[in-house]
């Protein structure tokens, strides 16, 4: 792409590339954190309790001395690799299943009650329930929430597939005696990547969401590691005296799911203009 | 229509066959023993063997899951590992919070977000709308405990017009009680409303672009008639689909906002039952609210013939 079809795409996409430049950023601060002027965002200097932000501590310390300009950097890391890792296996896991049910009608009822019984929980609450049995990681937090999201994927893929099998193309490649593997691998799924990319931006900002709603509640990834939803659960008790201890972390928060969310509505308008119009 | 009523509610069962099964084969279904799990660090063999006798983990596991099923189907939900109370008196002694704060919600929310998602339509592409749907992205992206701590350190710390945390039941005062709740509803609803503007303002841009409201303007009816004799009335079916699939949000914001907020409801409990790994309080919650949210569904589809009698069942 020349710089000048960039600057066009641009100009015609602007949420699409606010977005995507801002979550770069972030992707390259969750990268690099080691290198941007922080420390161990777990050593603890007691000395150094609950300064408020300076040019020491750009953020100023927490309850045990921590550095909370370090630990909201570094918290970048958990939150992303938790939102791409959800969105990434909800979409693999989803695709599938929603294939295999658009297209199996015998399993297609006992899966779909299955979905509709795994939608009717709550995500927070499926994930407290996951936790509360298992040991805190950011491993079983990445497994209950995609186990929550899953049910959305299936939907969207199911119900494109259902249209899609009853096209004149299909039904022609079925006539010159195509393989059912083959229709739909080369040619349902194709069409349903560009509604599936939409989605799986969606769900990776609502698995950022659910994780820091998670740790900040205590079901989480573990209280050592330093993530935004565990840096805002440590400033509870101190937030009245000491904002700025929930107001980093919350802003970080805020920031990338806006972004996400800006990514999401960009290509889905792109996808589809006639929608774009009216959302 | 009453075999559609029929119908509908036989789709329910399966649908919470399946939750039952999830949190009760989640039990079985992670790796290692659950007994000593739940029990802890520093429990003793006694404490293990405690907790197995009650979750009756000794037996075989169809066993056990008929059984269970049994016990709810007569309202025993079990008894909480650390209290040993039943499950069912202590989320009862919590609903009342919770429920206000979801009701309140729910009905500011619709107050809210119709009339602005509608007045967005109506000055469609003009500062108003550009404005409405720019706060709805926004506030789909801060999440509500956030907007949580950003009001009560607004309104409650800086300008001190509202107290900051706590909750005052209403036997104890009507107002003060509202008071309590005035910052936990909109910081619970900031989502749910976003929600429910835009959805409001797409229904109604489609309405509005709709034949029979150029027949109507061509046959002379003012701004006013077209909004509210002819278009508003289209658009309840698509706005109360979504106020029913959004008690979800209200739900999970619920856990979240009451520890922000300090309100002894349902939520606490459940954080309360996290951190004592208090299995069966979890379990009792998530059926609890399960049951709430496909119920307030099926309400939502039986709604949709009296809001448009043109649905045949």
């Amino acid at each position: 792409m020349s710089a000048k079809q960039l600057s066009r795409f641009i100009l015609k996409n602007p949420t699409i590339a606010l977005g995507g430049f801002i979550l770069g950023l972030l992707l390259l601060t969750a990268i690099f954190a080691p290198w941007l002027g922080t420390v161990d965002p777990t050593s603890l200097s007691p000395v150094y309790r609950t300064r408020p932000p300076s040019e020491k501590f750009w953020f100023g310390t927490d309850l045990l001395g921590r550095d909370v300009y370090s630990r909201v950097i570094f918290g970048s890391r958990i939150s992303l690799t938790v939102g791409i890792s959800v969105a990434l296996l909800s979409a693999i896991i989803g695709t599938i299943i929603g294939l295999a049910t658009g297209f199996i009608r015998s399993v297609d009822a006992v899966v779909m009650r299955v979905m509709d019984g795994l939608m009717s929980i709550p995500t927070i609450l499926l994930a407290i329930a996951l936790i509360a049995l298992t040991r805190a990681s950011m491993q079983n937090v990445i497994i209950a929430i995609t186990i929550a999201e899953v049910p959305r994927v299936v939907r969207l893929i199911r119900s494109l597939t259902l249209t899609l099998r009853e096209q004149a193309y299909v039904e022609a490649a079925r006539a010159i005696g195509a393989s059912p593997l083959r229709i739909v691998f080369q040619h349902i799924f194709p069409n349903t990547i560009a509604a599936l990319t939409v989605q799986t931006t969606y769900i990776c900002g609502l698995a950022i969401l659910a994780e820091a709603s998670l740790s900040f509640i205590g079901a989480g990834v573990p209280p050592s590691t330093p993530s935004w939803g565990n840096i805002m659960a440590e400033g509870r008790a101190l937030w009245q005296v000491k904002p700025y201890l929930i107001g980093f972390p919350a802003l970080f928060l805020s920031i990338t799911i806006l972004s996400i969310n800006m990514l999401g509505d960009g290509l889905r308008d792109l996808i589809n203009p006639r929608f774009a119009k009216k959302l | 229509m009453l075999s559609y009523i029929l119908r509908r509610l036989l789709l329910t069962v399966p649908v919470m066959l399946v939750v039952a099964l999830f949190v009760f084969g989640l039990l079985s279904l992670t790796p290692g023993d659950p007994a000593i799990l739940l029990a802890g660090e520093d429990a003793t063999p006694q404490d293990i063997a405690r907790i197995r006798a009650t979750l009756g983990l000794d037996q075989p596991f169809l066993l056990r899951f008929g059984n269970w099923l049994w016990q709810i189907m007569h309202g025993d939900l079990g008894n909480s590992l650390f209290t040993g109370l039943p499950v069912r008196d202590m989320i009862a002694q919590r609903l009342a919070p919770t429920f206000t704060l979801m009701i309140m919600t729910l009905i500011v929310s619709v107050c809210i977000a119709v009339p602005l998602g509608a007045l967005a339509a109506w000055r469609h592409n003009k500062i108003f709308d550009r404005l409405v749907m720019m706060i709805a992205v926004l506030s789909f992206s801060v999440p509500s405990f956030v907007v949580g701590y950003l009001l009560a350190y607004t309104f409650g710390l800086q300008m001190r017009w509202l107290p900051v945390q706590g909750y005052v039941p209403f036997s104890q005062g009507f107002w003060a009680s509202i008071q309590t709740l005035i910052l936990p509803t909109l910081a619970l609803g900031s989502v749910y409303i976003a929600l429910i503007t835009r959805i409001s303002r797409a229904t109604l841009l489609e309405t509005l672009s709709q034949d029979y409201i150029r027949t109507a303007r061509a046959k002379g009816v003012d701004d006013k008639g077209v909004l509210f004799h002819h278009a508003l009335k289209n658009v309840a079916v698509p706005i109360i689909t979504v106020v029913g699939s959004g008690v979800a949000l209200l739900i999970s914001g619920a856990v979240v906002t009451e520890t922000v907020f300090s309100i002894p409801g349902v939520g606490r409990l459940t954080v309360d039952a996290i951190l004592r790994r208090d299995y069966p309080i979890i379990q009792g919650v998530i059926l609890m609210f399960s049951f709430l949210y496909v119920l307030v569904n099926l309400t939502v589809d039986l709604l949709y013939r009296v809001f448009d009698p043109r649905i045949k069942y």
